[in-house]
């Protein structure tokens, strides 16, 4: 109870903050400073929000079918190729600055190649999601998969523990905090890079809306579309919190001693 | 009867030989500890005794088998409990039977009966981050335990780690343990009161490279040892353990 209460307090600074802001950019629309075709105000926004409500959640779909399957795919992947990274030495060396690369090349650099390559449905979305959600994962997993303590290691194999269940009772359960770190990074790129990808082309989409909103010249709608993906992008952060919690019931036991003893 | 024992087991990392020709025994149900300085190979030893380092000669027999490079015949308990944060107590001890091939529910059914004798009752399913350090290493000697199908287990400096009232209460708990199960250990100290203590017999170890120097038995009965650190019996056996270490 008394953490809760904690938790709370220490919120407050961050609600203070958001509140300040809000309070700017309504402060500056309201003085006429900036001309609102340029920067609607907040009250626009949540009008243009509520009333384009269906709308949004229309093209929300299709992005967040984007962002799922993408995600999806991103995690078995980056499960496999570290799991086998991990195992083996050589294919480590081989492909860990391959991955860093890959990392490096622009998302919006790529995605009109992948449309020109996969045409305007889904699958160049996907992809991209894909590539930009699979590396936080990837590397999540693999520095997990090396936290473990060697002595641990050492123990399952005087206990007679061959190499699945050294993998299986050590080093996955080890790697799961590493895992979710890069799941929430994860997380929030897939709406992202589903968004972009759609902005180059497609038939729907919050990034399809976006540029269509864009070309209006409705900036408030177009507001009203940021917000929904950084609302979206949230829940999804909390989603991932909520199941590594649930996954993870060991790690409150911790905490909770954690504060007993301090 | 002979329990375990090794012989002239010789091993050397990248040219430097860590321990040489060692030979000890270990006979049923008997406390046998290995005491020396930090870096007289005793690490090494029990790397090679449980078989997950194979020695460059020698031998490792378990009631006459040779095991030399083979794990899991021979239990090991390390310094850090090494429970594993992600299962419950139970669980963690009774690893050893799942690692062998029976299912969950059955090993904890099996292992459920004896926590109650290693002083651990009610902590069936709690994590281990919910458990003092000394419960923890009660709970990671049953697993040794459990694990030891021979009934030979090696201990690596299970207490040190202890907090000196603690460890009091542990040693206390260690000898009485010990009195109700089939196990016989090699367990291995730094510290000597440790080891008299808890012991039939010491063997004294000296380093670089790790050689057995000699071998001390302590005659009083292992359940006859309450108090026994404050009397002359006890005194007596630390001069000679003493006398060996220093060369004399």
């Amino acid at each position: 109870m008394k953490e809760r209460s904690e938790n709370i307090t220490s919120k407050v600074p961050a609600v203070i903050a958001l509140a300040l802001i809000l309070l700017l950019w309504w402060g500056l629309c309201a003085s006429g400073m900036i001309p609102s075709y340029m920067l609607p105000s907040p009250a626009d926004v949540v009008r243009a929000f509520i009333g384009d409500f269906p709308n949004l959640m229309y093209h929300a779909k299709t992005s967040l079918q984007e962002a799922a399957y993408g995600l999806v795919i991103g995690i078995g992947l980056a499960f496999v190729i570290a799991t086998v990274m991990d195992r083996f030495r050589w294919l480590d060396q081989a492909l860990s600055p391959i991955l860093v690369i890959t990392q490096t090349i622009p998302t919006i650099a790529i995605a009109p190649l992948l449309v020109l390559w996969m045409g305007f449905g889904m699958a160049p979305k996907i992809t991209l999601v894909v590539i930009t959600t699979f590396f936080p994962i990837a590397v999540g997993l693999l520095e997990g998969y090396r936290s473990v303590d060697p002595d641990e290691i050492s123990l399952m194999r005087a206990m007679g523990a061959d190499r699945y269940q050294i993998f299986r009772f050590v080093k996955f359960p080890s790697a799961l905090p590493h895992f979710f770190s890069g799941l929430k990074i994860s997380a929030s790129y897939a709406v992202v890079g589903a968004v972009i990808s759609e902005w180059l082309g497609g038939f729907e989409g919050l990034g399809v809306y976006m540029t269509r909103v864009k070309k209006a010249y409705a900036f408030d709608r177009m507001f009203a579309v940021i917000i929904l993906i950084v609302i979206i992008s949230l829940l999804l952060m909390a989603l991932v919190d909520l199941i590594r919690t649930v996954s993870m019931p060991w790690t409150e036991v911790k905490a909770e001693h954690r504060n007993e003893r301090t | 009867m002979e329990a375990l024992s090794t012989q002239h087991i010789t091993k050397s990392f990248s040219g430097r030989v860590i321990i040489e020709d060692i030979s000890i025994r270990l006979m049923e149900n008997e406390l046998v500890s290995l005491l020396g300085v930090s870096g007289s190979g005793k690490t090494t030893l029990f790397n090679v005794i449980s078989g997950i380092l194979q020695p460059d000669s020698g031998q490792v027999l378990l009631r006459g088998e040779d095991v030399t490079g083979h794990p899991g015949k021979i239990s090991y308990m390390l310094q850090k409990d090494l429970l594993l944060e992600h299962m419950k107590v139970i669980d963690n001890v009774s690893l050893p039977l799942r690692l062998n091939g029976i299912s969950k529910k059955e090993a904890r059914m099996r292992t459920g009966p004896l926590f109650e004798e290693f002083g651990l009752k009610g902590t069936q399913e709690l994590y281990p981050a919910a458990m003092s350090g000394g419960m923890r290493q009660r709970a990671a000697l049953l697993r040794t335990y459990l694990g030891s199908q021979g009934g030979v287990a090696l201990l690596d400096e299970p207490f040190s780690a202890l907090d000196t009232i603690t460890k009091g209460q542990i040693h206390t708990w260690y000898l009485d343990i010990m009195e109700k199960i089939d196990l016989s250990t090699i367990f291995i100290t730094h510290d000597i009161d440790e080891a008299i203590l808890l012991s039939n017999r010491i063997y004294i170890m000296t380093g670089a490279p790790g050689q057995i120097k000699d071998e001390i038995v302590i005659d009083r009965p292992r359940n006859d040892r309450k108090e026994f650190n404050l009397t002359e019996e006890f005194l007596s056996c630390k001069r000679k353990v003493l006398k060996t270490l220093e060369g004399k």
